[in-house]
């Protein structure tokens, strides 16, 4: 995957964990003005919109109540690359604790990154503040997790969807938004007359729809999901998954689909990444992972997942995983899946293994030629597409 | 004492109760080990009154699993804590209905006697471990509890039997954790310790609510392997309350569906998953997205569970449905067996739909 | 509601779903506002605390109306006379008229209680907000200052200002809301530092709020009904210890009308004239009760769990 769509130019990042993503393009901007502007330039579909490279996150350890000293860190995520491309969702699954919230906290940056870059149309939004970063929010917003906290009970839902109005009053003129407003509603299902609720009178569903028009407000390019539906019953979980797919093409958006439910994440996603203790595992298209897995990692989390079809439960084969997952602030050396390996040997402990096309399947047309971090990587089929 | 499941129709209230008929009954037609009959639950909070269960049937055999498969509001977990007696009461209260266990009423017990059913006869596993178990307790005192306030056992006995369960449902290095306190073990291990308190006294039946839905999914399966096995090993009945169609799959022997207080199908597992014999069971089959292949346009069912202070006339679910009629908006569809065209009885099933021929054979 | 949200044990298992969004707008949906007006009124206790606080301060308000006598004036010919048709509450040891006094005494009563929570409610929710926002030193330095408030006595401080301000009103008030404002500091610091991990709070910075907005409308408007209901009940508490300073002699002028006087007048009669104790300590009694009544109505009117 991932031919270089243009010729790098000279900045480009060093020591790079993953040899296979796109070449960075960045772009020189002189002032602020500028920059704005070419966040603001529209990004052209199948261009990569944004550009993650060698993202950290540690989050320190104290001891110490008026002197705080460092004792370690929890490693939430540690290197980890990726591109998204302009139109496409890609989805990012692991289990608690592998980092894959974080890693939405930190391309929202609402948290600061240890180290690393984030690119969007070439600019490193890490490093942007005032109204550059302003106008790199305008263009990726954010859905969140429990309807039940994301939205603040105090406010009416038109105050709730019109406040990225009041925030970018740019976007639109004052008297205009009430009927900005009652459009989101519509948009996404919800009866516009519904403007001066407030959203304990919504059930988790409805309420995950005004989440998603608050996202939408501002006409963004990209919406980062961190676990859109997992809070809501089985039922409304498909309308609100149909909801996401009809905007995506309504609106020509770009996703980041966080969640842990394997079968949600592979409907929705053009590319599928798997993390695991703050790195990424394994990556590629829904097809080269659900199908044709290599790393062990992908391979035990896909056999794990019950399906519901009762045929399945004798000749599925199972890997169950033993032990739990180590804690990130003291993850084991080399691969760190290696202490729950079947496959681990000595290399395992000795060398982190790079995220990059296997050797043995470098220049091969299989679908099983995708990058996976295993020093041991193997196809196999766990979930019984064959 | 012994009943043979019948089916015993109650024009009264154009309530009809039903027997599930037992998938595999005893050769000696004994009375299943746990019988729900009728079941009615209210919540009365301030002037309002929640029918959170509305005429529940269903029956357990030991050895047998059982899986109540409803969204939140289904009366689903409120009708297990009607069965293990934890029901909060007021504002809860069991309106109508019988649930023999063993043989007997045990709605008709007094309290003493029913607490002494719970952790020996019948016990229960919730979903959320470390609100369920004591924080300021090391876990092998908890554990250990169980043999000192049912059988009288000594510390000393009781922290070596605490040993042994945690080994049971393999604990690594048991002998040295007993003493450690619940924060100190991961989501999955609480779980397993939780299942190792319930299994403590060899109850003969366990109610699982939930018990893997806030686990990692590598963890689910090594949590819901093992309470298979152990069930088998001890011969238990298990009722396992989900929402996940896939966990069901997985192990259940038979499935009752719920859906605003009420079963709306029962069915042995293969058969219901291959063919619905109510529209809702086939909405939220078909609403599922797959991992085995990538699909279309996931199908939704439309609109919302409903008010469960103003549960629609008729078929609850008639606003859901696609195959809605008159009848359905006017009457209370009966649950009832479920036959081939020819007339051939399906063992195990029924289904509470005015067109459930349609929805099967159509 | 949803299963994952909820857990087993709850019994709001069977809690109200909203119904369908085609089947809905016919109903009109009541307001969040009516919705707490609802909840407070149908709670009795919460409306006799409620009745109780208006009558003070309708007796407050309209004390020279009310009151048959000067409170002030001394009738020596008519000393410790008990209840009766001339006094209805009897007079004290300089020949006061006692029911004036009692009312008269109701506007210190009402005035110190709320200015002084007023004042502590300011310094608390101001500093406590600092704190849980910035967290870091600020916050270190903050939450030590409360602690040392604290844990500091109240009498022993009142005693102090009073050293340096002199006796009277103002002094009760600031020695009060000195020693009273860590309490809001650390209540609201605490549902700040809750509200701060909201989602929508998360949402707000992601759509590039500033920090000015952040706290004016999601954070402070989110933590500040446990304080306001907190500070409710503390009025009563607050006059008690009004009236405990003025009896201790370290309140207000023992010549003002006011409870803690009359009662700290009548302890020298104990057992001989009851009257002139009794009736300021029901006064105290029942405004105390009043507020704390009016308090937790409010809290369960607004606590939004029960919503």
């Amino acid at each position: 995957m991932a031919e270089p769509t243009k010729l790098a130019k000279d900045d480009e990042p060093k020591d790079d964990a993953t040899p296979n993503v796109s070449k960075v393009e960045t772009v020189k901007v002189a002032s602020e003005e500028e920059a704005v502007e070419v966040l603001d330039a529209p990004a052209q579909r199948g261009e990569p919109v944004l550009q993650v490279r060698n993202l950290v996150k540690h989050f320190p350890l104290t001891q110490g109540i008026l002197f705080k000293k460092q004792i370690g860190a929890v490693k939430a995520v540690d290197g980890i690359s990726f591109d998204l491309y302009q139109g496409e969702t890609l989805g990012i699954v692991g289990e608690s604790g592998c980092g894959k919230s974080t890693v939405a906290k930190l391309l929202m940056n609402l948290e600061q990154a240890t180290a690393g870059e984030i690119f969007y149309k070439g600019q490193d939004i890490t490093k942007l503040s005032g109204r550059a970063l302003k106008a790199v929010r305008r263009n990726i917003q954010m859905v969140f997790q429990d309807p039940y906290t994301s939205l603040n009970p105090r406010m009416t839902v038109g105050d709730i969807i019109g406040e990225p109005f009041d925030i970018h009053p740019e976007v639109a003129p004052k008297g205009d938004r009430r009927r900005r407003v009652q459009e989101l509603l519509d948009v996404v299902g919800l009866n516009p007359e519904y403007i001066n609720r407030y959203p304990h009178q919504f059930s988790g569903g409805q309420r995950q729809r005004i989440g998603i028009a608050r996202g939408l407000a501002l006409n963004p390019e990209i919406i980062i999901c961190d676990e859109p539906v997992s809070a809501l019953d089985v039922s409304v979980q498909a309308q609100v998954i149909n909801l996401m797919e009809r905007l995506q093409d309504e609106f020509n958006l770009s996703y980041i689909f966080i969640a842990h439910d394997l079968s949600i994440v592979r409907h929705i996603s053009d590319r599928v990444g798997v993390m695991y203790l703050g790195k990424m595992a394994e990556i590629g298209t829904d097809q080269q992972i659900y199908d044709h897995p290599t790393h062990p990692y992908t391979q035990a989390l896909l056999s794990a997942v019950p399906v519901p079809d009762p045929d399945a439960r004798d000749h599925r084969e199972r890997i169950i995983l033993t032990g739990d997952v180590p804690s990130p602030a003291n993850p084991p050396s080399g691969c760190r899946f290696r202490t729950r390996c079947w496959k681990a040997e000595d290399k395992c402990a000795k060398e982190v293994p790079l995220l990059a096309v296997p050797e043995r399947f470098k220049g091969v047309d299989t679908p099983a030629a995708h990058e996976s971090a295993c020093h041991f990587a193997e196809e196999k089929d766990v979930v019984g597409a064959a | 004492m012994s009943r043979t499941p019948v089916t015993k129709h109650d024009e009264g209230d154009g309530m009809t109760s039903l027997e599930m008929a037992p998938t595999n009954a005893g050769a000696d037609g004994a009375a299943p080990l746990l019988e729900v009959r009728d079941l009615h639950v209210e919540f009365a909070v301030r002037d309002s009154v929640t029918k959170a269960v509305n005429g529940v049937n269903y029956s357990v055999n030991a050895g047998e699993t059982l899986a109540v498969l409803g969204e939140s509001g289904s009366g689903k977990s409120v009708t297990a804590q009607a069965i293990m007696g934890i029901l909060d009461s007021p504002p809860g209260r069991i309106a109508k209905g019988e649930i023999f266990f063993q043989g007997q009423d045990i709605l008709r017990l007094p309290e003493n006697e029913r607490r002494k059913l719970r952790g020996a006869k019948m016990a229960m596993i919730f979903q959320d471990a470390l609100s369920s178990l004591n924080p300021v307790l090391s876990v092998g005192f908890q554990l250990g509890e169980m043999f000192r306030a049912h059988q009288g056992m000594s510390r000393k006995d009781a922290k070596a039997k605490a040993i042994e369960l945690m080994d049971r449902v393999r604990i690594p290095a048991a002998a040295q954790r007993v003493g450690d306190y619940p924060h100190q073990f991961s989501g999955g291990m609480r779980q397993r310790i939780m299942i190792a308190m319930a299994l403590a006294l060899e109850p003969d039946l366990i109610i699982a609510d939930e018990p893997t839905t806030a686990l990692d999914v590598t963890v689910q399966a090594q949590v819901m392997d093992l309470l298979a096995e152990l069930q088998r090993e001890y011969n238990m009945g298990l009722i396992l309350i989900t929402h996940d169609l896939g966990v069901v799959a997985d192990v259940a022997d038979k499935i009752a569906v719920m859906y605003a207080g009420r079963i709306v199908e029962t069915a042995p597992v293969h058969e219901l998953y291959k063919r619905p014999a109510h529209p809702y069971t086939k909405g939220l089959l078909e609403s599922i997205p797959r991992l085995d292949h990538k699909g279309q346009e996931l199908y939704a069912i439309k609109g919302l569970p409903p008010n469960l202070q103003a549960i629609p006339p008729g078929c609850a679910f008639n606003p859901r449905c696609t195959m809605a009629q008159d009848v359905c908006r006017t009457d209370v569809p009966p649950l009832v067996p479920v036959t081939e065209l020819d007339g051939t009885e399906l063992p195990g099933r029924h289904s509470a739909c005015h067109f459930w021929k349609e929805t099967i054979h159509g | 509601m949803t299963e994952l949200v909820s857990g087993t044990g709850e019994p709001t298992a069977a809690g109200p779903v909203p119904a369908a969004p085609g089947a809905e707008p016919s109903v009109a949906r009541v307001s969040q506002w009516t919705d707490i007006r609802h909840r407070f009124f149908a709670n009795k206790l919460a409306v006799v605390g409620l009745v109780i606080i208006f009558l003070l301060v309708l007796v407050a308000l309209f004390a020279p109306l009310l009151a048959p006598h000067d409170p002030l004036k001394q009738d020596l010919t008519q000393t410790l006379q008990s209840p009766g048709s001339a006094h209805w509450l009897g007079t004290d040891a300089l020949g006061r008229d006692q029911l004036s006094r009692l009312i008269y005494g109701s506007r210190i009563a009402v005035i110190v209680g709320l200015a002084s929570i007023l004042v502590a409610v300011v310094i608390g929710v101001a500093l406590g907000a600092l704190a849980g926002y910035y967290g870091r030193w600020v916050d270190t330095v903050i939450m030590r200052v409360a602690d040392v408030f604290f844990a500091f006595p109240l009498l022993i401080g009142a005693i102090v200002i009073i050293l340096l301000m002199g006796r009277g009103v103002l002094p009760v008030v600031l020695s009060l809301a000195i020693f009273s404002w860590a309490t809001f500091a650390r209540l609201l610091r605490s549902q700040v530092l809750s509200v701060r991990e909201m989602d929508y709070v998360h949402a707000a910075k992601a759509l590039g709020a500033g920090q000015g907005r952040i706290i004016r409308k999601h954070i402070l408007p989110n933590s500040l009904t446990s304080v306001l209901v907190y500070a409710t009940s503390n009025v009563g508490i607050a006059i008690v210890a009004e009236a405990s300073l003025s009896y201790l002699g370290v309140g207000v002028d023992p010549e003002v009308a006011e409870w803690g006087n009359m009662i700290s007048a009548g302890r020298n009669f104990m057992g001989v004239k009851d009257f002139m104790w009794t009736y300021p300590s029901l006064a105290i009694v029942i405004t105390a009760l009043g507020f704390i009544l009016l308090g937790n109505g409010l809290r369960d009117a607004l606590d939004p769990k029960m919503r």
